[in-house]
């Protein structure tokens, strides 16, 4: 599942970050940022326009992701 | 090469990830004694400080903007990464990097760290904001974590008056030590820093509970959006009711030492290159002063407590339809009240084409200074009357005005979208940091930062241009036996009948051409210059309301409606024009905005001319 498909407020693993493009200079930032396998998420807000972007925590730190972003993050449920 | 890494560090960089406190510890370690510049050809801000060491040692102290990666997605990034790695065609690799890390948020900011490592250069961790991190119960064992790295590891906390101390005695006492270069994949960095993590840091919660708390109000999608407008009015109001005052003392004051310097001076040239150039161009400038301040004070608290970054989570959205980004918000906002305070603001987006949309289409809101020329057209020509019942004509009007820039503006970033580079996802990835109370101190210098970067780099164009305006509007002098108003003898006065041919297909006639001129210095001097090329002087207060009944009996309608079409969009202000070119570091970007505001503004009198003359 993408982290993108993660219902608010559910914890889960991040499995991968796929490339959308090659380079994807977005994917390699999301890698620096810490979305490597193995750290959990969790879904913490959305966004009043659509629910988008959406509020993510990954370790101790809280990112917002618009949904194109969060969908090259793929997770696994906890 | 060994005996630069033996000597003691004449120049020290800081270096870590936004939001981990740097500023403020630069700051802290250098007070006000800071030069803030920009690095050649990019508008990425340098800044530079000096620090005496406790022996009298002086070590110059290079604020590097906040990155998360050496891998650069931005020009900040990029000017970072040159920089480290001794790349940078203007700077000297510093002889130490003093590397800054949030103590709440290791995990994110250890893998730059040692990223960092790798270059095998001499360097310092700072962990900062000890005091936050202990009060959230976190644990950190530096000695352990200054084993495991090979560098010396001090706390710090940057917002405290000695929150530095063991970091300033650390730099004084020691021989700098250089970890070995190396390079490894990019996936062991997260390894690496989770070995760290467990090796010397206990962390209870991975959130603070009040953090928490509080963003699930802020963030709330329906109590979010509310917190966010009621934040928003009471910061203009303050803006209005604050600034009010001192610009008043301001114009005052101006115009007190004007009249007294001309009753000083004779009658002539110098007394009027004085009085009307150079004190009235100076003035012109200064005025706009205390919102500035004012507004930018408030976006410094903002920004310093967390909450902008959250207001661009909240708007992002509705923004980036309009072809903006959410951080494109507060510029846009601020722009009612002076597009300049708004395209400084615009710094704050990281993304350079997002930062020049924004320039580009911020000076559209209708800013405080369009609205004497506003008074004095729809006073002449909009009759006072109710229509439907409710609305009043002139209000009305006044309303579309408004309107009127802001769909300009939304229409222009949504057309940029369909030029140039929009293949290229925009990305937002924003951090959303924890909530901070604002350092009094970091504020302050962050607004005398703004306040000079305003007055001495735009001052001295503004200063230029407005003596440049002078020439045109006083020479040449009229001759002896003058009838018609001096202005119309002068450059100023031959420009405008010359444009006249060029502005007769929107209804603009030569006296209009004549004062759009000197109206370039600020959209309000026009009014002044209207009253000049009508040859009307009367005592104060009275003025306008000749000048407003000469205007009613001489224009059509259609000329005064094609004439308020072009200040909703004409780029009629020096002291914008030449914060675009500061913000933006070039004459072509700057050409290039007055050019399609021109032309914005043309297109829109010769539709509203046009349409009038077919109506009427």
């Amino acid at each position: 599942m993408h982290l993108s498909d993660l219902p608010l407020g559910t914890r889960a693993t991040v499995v991968a970050v796929s490339n959308l493009t090659e380079p994807d200079p977005i994917a390699s930032r999301l890698r620096d940022l810490g979305f490597v396998a193995g750290e959990p998420v969790s879904l913490v807000a959305l966004g009043p326009f659509g629910a988008d972007p959406i509020l993510v925590q990954i370790g101790f730190t809280r990112f917002a992701l618009r949904r194109s972003e969060a969908a090259r993050i793929e997770v696994q449920h906890v | 090469m060994s005996e630069a890494v033996l000597a003691l560090p004449k120049s020290i960089a800081l270096v870590g990830n936004p939001n981990c406190g740097k500023t403020a510890l630069f700051n802290r370690l250098t007070g006000s004694r800071q030069k803030v510049a920009n690095y050649a050809g990019v508008t990425v801000e340098r800044k530079e400080g000096r620090l005496e060491l406790p022996s009298g040692r002086k070590i110059r102290i290079l604020d590097l903007p906040g990155a998360y990666s050496l891998n650069a997605t931005s020009p900040d990034e990029a000017v970072t990464r040159d920089v480290c790695l001794g790349l940078h065609p203007d700077e000297r690799q510093p002889d130490l990097l003093l590397c800054v890390a949030d103590a709440t948020n290791l995990r994110l900011h250890l893998r730059f760290v040692l990223e960092l490592k790798r270059l095998g250069r001499p360097m310092v961790l700072a962990l900062n904001m000890a005091d936050a991190a202990r009060k959230r119960g976190i644990t950190i064992n530096a000695k352990v974590l200054e084993q495991e790295l090979g560098f010396p590891v001090v706390e710090t906390i940057a917002v405290r008056r000695e929150g530095a101390a063991a970091l300033i005695a650390a730099l004084d006492a020691q021989h700098p030590i250089t970890p070995p270069a190396s390079s490894a994949a990019e996936t062991d960095l997260h390894a690496e820093a989770r070995h760290l993590l467990a090796r010397a840091v206990h962390m209870p919660d991975p959130t603070s509970p009040l953090d928490a708390a509080i963003d699930r109000w802020v963030l709330h999608p329906v109590m979010g959006l509310m917190i966010l407008a009621v934040v928003m009015l009471l910061v203009f109001q303050s803006v209005y009711a604050w600034a009010g005052p001192f610009s008043d003392g301001i114009e005052s004051g101006i115009g007190w030492l004007g009249q007294s310097l001309a009753g000083q001076l004779p009658e002539g040239l110098l007394r009027s290159l004085l009085v009307d150039g150079i004190i009235a161009g100076v003035g012109g400038v200064l005025v706009f002063l205390p919102q500035i301040l004012i507004l930018f004070f408030f976006i410094l608290v903002l920004e310093e407590s967390g909450y902008l970054p959250r207001a661009a989570f909240l708007l992002d959205r509705f923004m980036v339809g309009a072809g903006l980004s959410g951080r494109a918000f507060i510029p846009m906002l601020s722009s009612f009240a002076c597009a300049i305070p708004g395209i400084m603001a615009a710094r704050s987006i990281p993304n350079q084409r997002d930062r020049f949309l924004t320039i580009l289409v911020a000076p559209m809101m209708t800013c405080s200074a369009r609205l004497p020329v506003y008074a004095l057209l729809i006073g002449a020509f909009i009759p006072d009357r109710t229509i439907g019942g409710m609305f009043n004509l002139q209000g009305l009007t006044l309303f579309i005005l408004y309107m009127a820039g802001i769909l300009g503006a939304l229409s222009v970033a949504w057309i940029a979208r369909f030029f140039g580079r929009h293949n290229e996802e925009q990305a937002l990835m924003l951090e959303i940091p924890a909530w901070r109370l604002p350092n009094p101190l970091d504020v302050l210098i962050g607004l005398k930062e703004r306040g000079m970067i305003f007055l001495s780099r735009a001052g001295t164009l503004i200063l230029a241009l407005s003596v440049l305006l002078w020439v045109l509007s006083t020479f040449p002098t009229p001759p002896a036996d003058w009838t018609r108003p001096a202005i119309e003898y002068s450059f100023a006065g031959h420009i405008g009948h010359a444009l006249a041919v060029i502005f007769e297909p929107i209804g603009f006639n030569w006296q209009i051409c004549v004062a759009l001129i000197p109206g370039l210095a600020a959209r309000e001097v026009a009014v002044a210059g209207l009253a000049s090329v009508y040859a009307i002087s009367a005592p104060e207060g009275q003025a306008e309301q000749l000048l407003s009944a000469a205007l009613a009996s001489q224009w059509s309608l259609a000329t005064a409606l094609s004439l308020l079409a072009w200040y909703v969009f004409a780029p009629q202000c020096l002291a914008t024009l030449s914060v675009v070119r500061r913000e933006t570091n070039s004459w072509r970007a700057t050409a290039f905005w007055a050019a399609l505001l021109v032309g914005l503004a043309y297109l829109a009198s010769l539709i509203v001319y046009r349409l009038t003359l077919i109506l009427a």
